[in-house]
């Protein structure tokens, strides 16, 4: 245990120091929100969709804890390069708990990028069906950035530097966001892209946050929520055999 | 306290350590030589449990780092060749995190941080980010925080690399004291032989994955009859320059864990 909250409470001191990144990563979240949200609205309106805004906050929320969260997680290799990990590597604790109070991290850390882009989408004009859901909402969130943070740490355990980054970014982290339904309705997709979404476990955590929200949910909260928890057991459980393996 | 029986380590076709075998006796400064590339830091990368044998035998302080590696993981501290420190915390933090890793208690950590950071001078600096220190203060920083948790067994690798004389002295200095103030083992890896003269009181000498010989200072150099240890270190390995080997050696190493399967 005070293993995975020390190394939790690394992860959080080392975000919370770095003041250019805790603004640089909102930067991006707003404007996909401005321009998107803003620039659809009125032809969503038109088609008879509603308020985008509110269609598109919970996506961006997912979003923004998606891109965090796999960076958190791929860090790693930063701590690689510098070496820290030798350090953590050689203590006498299991593994498991050095990448899960890591993770842990990692997944707080997502959590609140998450809760500020709710918090920024209000001043949008963003506002909940109930002010309760924001509760099972930062639940959700907290599942989604898990799953992601694991995701990283996995894939950060079998890469030596950051040369594969962009790789990752645009063929992996990219393709789960935009085909997660965070922009675009999931009903009366081509079939193609409607399976590929139904496989994207984002898909489950946007449409999860969607219900908790706005009150508004393709697969139904209790899909979502399962195949959220089950995806993020996997994904630690991966992340958590791959980082056991790692010799530095 | 550390026995290694014909140690071999192989990368693919490339064998880094080619049966390896020596003794440390407790309380004992023990130099561990070689070129660039002879397969010094995989040895030790071994005994620390950082990577797996090939095959051979390893045994810390009487535990073997593949079956307990927890029990191993206690017995020693380690000061890398590279830095190993969190440069985003404080001097304070690193020390504590290490401390939590190692399970001392609050009471004793705090006393001993103070203690190690006094020692190391470094007590007024505690609360200042590592990321503003130079390389010497970041080399005692870690020589403190290997020794934390009271190591049976101290690893250097190249402690002294790349600090002016005025660091190196001070950090032999406190590796001496420790040494024989609690009688910690003391296993270091150096490119400067006159401090391996100095400081160790028997030395090995690795070349190629292989122990060429092994003694005190003094058995080596009657052993090449020569005059200093440097010249007995080149009388055993040649004078070659070992820049063609060394990156080979660093291609396969890097080949074999880029992209594992």
């Amino acid at each position: 245990m005070p293993t995975i909250y020390i190394l939790w409470l690394r992860q959080l001191k080392r975000y919370l120091r770095s003041t250019p990144r805790l603004i640089g990563s909102l930067g991006q979240p707003v404007l996909f929100l401005v321009a998107l949200g803003f620039g659809f609205g009125p032809i969503y309106q038109k088609a008879g969709g509603g308020n985008y805004l509110q269609f598109l906050a919970p996506g961006i929320i997912g979003m923004a804890i998606l891109f965090m969260a796999v960076f958190m997680g791929i860090e790693l290799i930063w701590d690689r390069q510098f070496g820290f990990l030798k350090e953590t590597m050689v203590a006498p604790v299991p593994r498991w708990q050095i990448m899960f109070g890591r993770t842990m991290g990692g997944a707080t850390v997502a959590t609140m990028q998450g809760v500020a882009v709710l918090l920024i989408s209000f001043s949008a004009g963003f506002r909940p069906d109930t002010w309760l859901g924001i509760v099972p909402a930062v639940g959700l969130m907290f599942l989604i950035a898990l799953m992601f943070t694991a995701l990283g740490t996995a894939i950060a355990s079998k890469m030596q530097d950051m040369h594969g980054f962009q790789l990752i970014m645009n063929f992996l982290i990219m393709p789960i966001f935009f085909l997660s339904g965070a922009l675009f309705p999931l009903d009366n997709l081509p079939s193609a892209i409607g399976t590929i979404t139904r496989f994207n476990p984002m898909s489950y955590g946007v449409d999860g946050l969607r219900w908790a929200l706005i009150n508004s949910s393709h697969f139904g909260p209790l899909q979502d929520f399962a195949v959220l928890t089950g995806a993020t057991v996997v994904f630690v459980g991966i992340g958590s055999y791959l980082f056991s393996k790692i010799e530095v | 306290m550390i026995k290694v029986e014909n140690l071999i380590k192989k990368y693919g076709e490339f064998t880094a350590v080619n049966g390896v075998s020596f003794e440390v006796e407790k309380g004992e400064i023990f130099g561990f030589l070689g070129p660039n590339g002879a397969g010094k830091t995989t040895t030790i990368k071994m005994l620390t449990t950082l990577t797996r044998p090939t095959s051979g035998h390893v045994h810390l302080n009487g535990f073997d780092p593949i079956n307990c590696p927890s029990d191993a993981r206690k017995s020693f501290g380690i000061v890398f060749q590279d830095p190993s420190l969190d440069d985003e915390l404080t001097v304070w933090e690193n020390m504590e995190f290490h401390g939590v890793l190692y399970s001392i208690p609050k009471k004793e950590r705090r006393r001993r941080v103070q203690e190690l950071l006094t020692f190391v001078e470094l007590w007024d600096r505690k609360n200042d980010l590592v990321k503003t220190f130079s390389g010497g203060m970041k080399r005692r920083l870690e020589i403190a925080r290997g020794l934390l948790h009271h190591p049976k067994i101290f690893f250097l690798d190249e402690p002294t690399l790349g600090l002016d004389p005025q660091t190196r002295n001070h950090i032999w200095e406190y590796i001496k004291d420790m040494s024989q103030q609690e009688g910690t083992t003391i296993f270091f890896t150096t490119h400067y032989m006159e401090e391996a003269e100095k400081m160790a009181d028997r030395i090995a000498i690795i070349d190629h994955g292989r122990i060429v010989a092994q003694g005190t200072p003094w058995d080596l150099k009657k052993l090449t009859d020569t005059r200093s240890l440097e010249e007995a270190f080149l009388s055993l390995t040649g004078k070659e320059l070992r820049a063609e080997s060394a990156s080979a050696a660093d291609n396969m190493r890097l080949r074999s864990r880029v992209w594992r399967r």
